[in-house]
């Protein structure tokens, strides 16, 4: 069996209960930290066990939290990022409804480490009966003494809420995050200031995601060196990942770092193969934002390396001929989805969520949007091909926060290595009018056309 | 504004107004307005699921902030209604992970069983029919939302049951 540090308990009946989970070990990491480690001690210990941010970036846990403005004296707070709205990714959902306790007490030992007083769980609106887990889960945290004045008789008090957001991709970004949390809208801020010196009502704040954050009990329990174990390389421990599409078990696994992508997609343990036993045809490995991976370049890199399952291999490449494990949203596909259908699906996507702020990424999504309508319907032109590739190059780098590269992403990467297909769809019109077009007939049996 | 056209009726009971107190003492007594997302949820379920200029003046003065804060918020965030909607609203998610495995086909079979176009109400205020952006469900495609709870892994039977259950009044749309 594989390692597992956030799922292994997820099979034992009630673990969602306060009671059962405690019986299970839960909450020792709380004992531990407040009764034998000074903060800065765990501190040292998630940037030893080498954890990476779960939400998308990867940057590295433990540096995070040693930016945090210790020295202003004003309130700190830890603020956990249950926003996921990443298409492609349900992970912390899972996370929050079998096993909710285990981000409450990551959030304890966390906030400890912090030196926060008062902190937040923001989950969206739309998971709102988790919403309500946790609002119970954490009640229970109170009863117990886990939460509140003088936690285990110390010095230290915490209080946790969980806050609910109301549909809005943006404020998974922290800033946006922050002001939604301020009872506004999800515009983001400039930085810097950072949320480390100027956050949440200008105080000093860490964001961080809740796969994250639950990854903290296990650290301080058994120590970041033997975190730092778990793993391959630069990408320690395990990784939740969420995988969707064309496959035969779709669902949240919990795997360890360094396993190929060819063992992932095909083994029984994990997705199960593919869906009807199509023919796979191309991969998002992590999330819809990032680079989505052709037929040949999904089980082996450019170089004819295994692709594996780190942030370095998925990204093994760059943008040419690689991706991003980001979130861990891995979506496949087969040869009945159509490339260019899938591209503007998520460009409506982006078009619908894109704050307004920024002129590059309002305006920019719009038109992307509207062009590869265009396209999909049967009404683009071979210039609207390059017209696409110019703006999505002129939102990248453009905007305050990520979210126009990440509208401007898939489009390159559908550019780059489905050109054909957007080509077929401007040269035959009729052919691809029913939406499913490429389930009677995949691309591969009509590519030849092209050529013609 | 176009929502001036519909009338609601504005009750908060103490019921409410408890939950409403509650969720304002979840942060700092200087930081009220930090409530306004959670207060709007609580707000717009108690009042048949959207929220009148009216109701969000009235929410501007709980939270002791301006009524332009809340317009601002409302108009920003899509899970706020700004005019009436259905009692059952069925909320497809459309995104490609749903896309790809049949949410189009879903939302179409949803409307024309209950002779709806997307984005339209039933004119007995039952049911209403959307097509959303993704709602974090993409390995149990198709689905979608009504109220507090998903509806996953749908198909036309699941549907037909589902319209059922909600004409009989066995659906529970909220968790109080």
């Amino acid at each position: 069996m594989a390692t597992k540090i956030l799922l292994d308990k997820i099979n034992i009946p009630g673990i969602k209960s306060y009671d059962v989970y405690r019986q299970n070990g839960g909450y020792a990491s709380v004992e531990k930290a407040i009764k034998s480690m000074t903060p800065d001690e765990i501190t040292e210990e998630v940037k030893a066990s080498g954890l990476r941010g779960r939400g998308g970036a990867g940057f590295p846990v433990g540096l995070k939290w040693s930016f945090i403005d210790k020295k202003s004296g004003k309130p700190r707070h830890l603020v956990c990022n249950a926003d996921e709205s990443e298409p492609g990714t349900f992970k912390d959902r899972y996370l929050m409804e079998h096993i909710p306790h285990l981000l409450i007490e990551g959030m304890i030992t966390s906030s400890y480490a912090l030196g926060a007083n008062l902190s937040y769980i923001y989950i969206r609106g739309e998971y709102m009966w988790v919403f309500k887990i946790l609002e119970r889960a954490i009640k229970e945290a109170y009863a117990a003494g886990w939460l509140g004045k003088n936690i285990l008789g110390s010095d230290y008090s915490l209080d946790l809420h969980v806050h609910c957001g109301a549909g809005a991709y943006i404020c998974g970004e922290e800033t946006a995050l922050i002001e939604s949390l301020e009872g506004k809208r999800g515009n983001p801020r400039i930085k810097p200031p950072f949320p480390a010196v100027s956050g949440l009502w200008s105080n000093p704040t860490v964001v961080n995601n809740v796969e994250s954050i639950a990854n903290v009990p296990w650290i301080v329990n058994n120590s970041g060196e033997a975190y730092s174990k778990i793993g391959l390389g630069r990408s320690a421990g395990t990784k939740l990942i969420s995988a969707s599409g064309h496959i035969r078990k779709p669902g949240v696994y919990e795997i360890e770092m360094g396993i190929t992508v060819h063992e992932f997609i095909n083994s029984d343990e994990y997705c199960g193969g593919m869906m009807d036993d199509r023919p796979i045809k191309a991969l998002i490995p992590g999330g819809s934002s990032v680079p989505i991976l052709p037929e040949h370049l999904i089980y082996k890199t450019a170089n004819g390396e295994d692709r594996l399952m780190t942030y370095e291999s998925l990204s093994d490449g760059g943008f040419e001929t690689g991706s991003m494990l980001g979130s861990g949203g891995f979506i496949v596909y087969n040869d009945t989805a159509c490339i260019v259908r899938n591209t503007w699906n998520f460009a409506r996507f982006y078009a619908h969520e894109s704050c307004g702020q920024c002129s590059p990424c309002r305006e920019g999504t719009g038109w992307l949007e509207k062009i590869l309508h265009r396209i999909e319907t049967g009404n683009g032109t071979m210039e609207d091909i390059d017209l696409l590739w110019n703006i999505q190059s002129n939102i990248e780098g453009n905007t305050i926060c990520p979210l126009g590269d990440a509208a401007a992403w898939p489009v390159a990467a559908a550019i780059r290595h489905f050109r054909e297909e957007f080509e077929y769809h401007v040269l035959y019109p009729e052919k691809i009018k029913n939406r499913d077009h490429y389930v009677n007939e995949p691309f591969s049996t009509v590519k030849h056309l092209i050529n013609k | 504004m176009e929502v001036k056209k519909y009338k609601q009726n504005i009750n908060i009971t103490p019921e409410l107004q408890q939950r409403i107190d509650e969720l304002i003492s979840h942060y700092p007594a200087d930081k009220r307005k930090s409530a306004l997302l959670p207060v709007l949820h609580e707000v717009q379920d108690a009042h048949d699921n959207w929220l009148s200029a009216e109701l969000m003046d009235k929410v501007a003065e709980i939270l002791n902030i301006t009524p332009i804060e809340v317009y601002e918020v409302v108009t920003f965030y899509t899970m706020y209604n700004q005019k009436p909607v259905g009692k059952y609203m069925f909320e497809f998610c459309l995104t490609s992970c749903c896309g790809i495995r049949g949410a189009d086909d879903m939302m179409e079979y949803a409307c024309e069983k209950l002779g709806v176009q997307p984005g339209e109400t039933t004119p007995d205020g039952m049911f209403s029919v959307v097509g959303v952006q993704c709602l974090g469900a993409c390995g149990y495609a198709p689905m979608m939302q009504l109220g507090d709870f998903y509806k996953e892994h749908l198909t036309r039977e699941k549907i037909d049951k589902i319209i059922e259950d909600c004409k009989a009044g066995n659906v529970i749309l909220h968790d109080k």
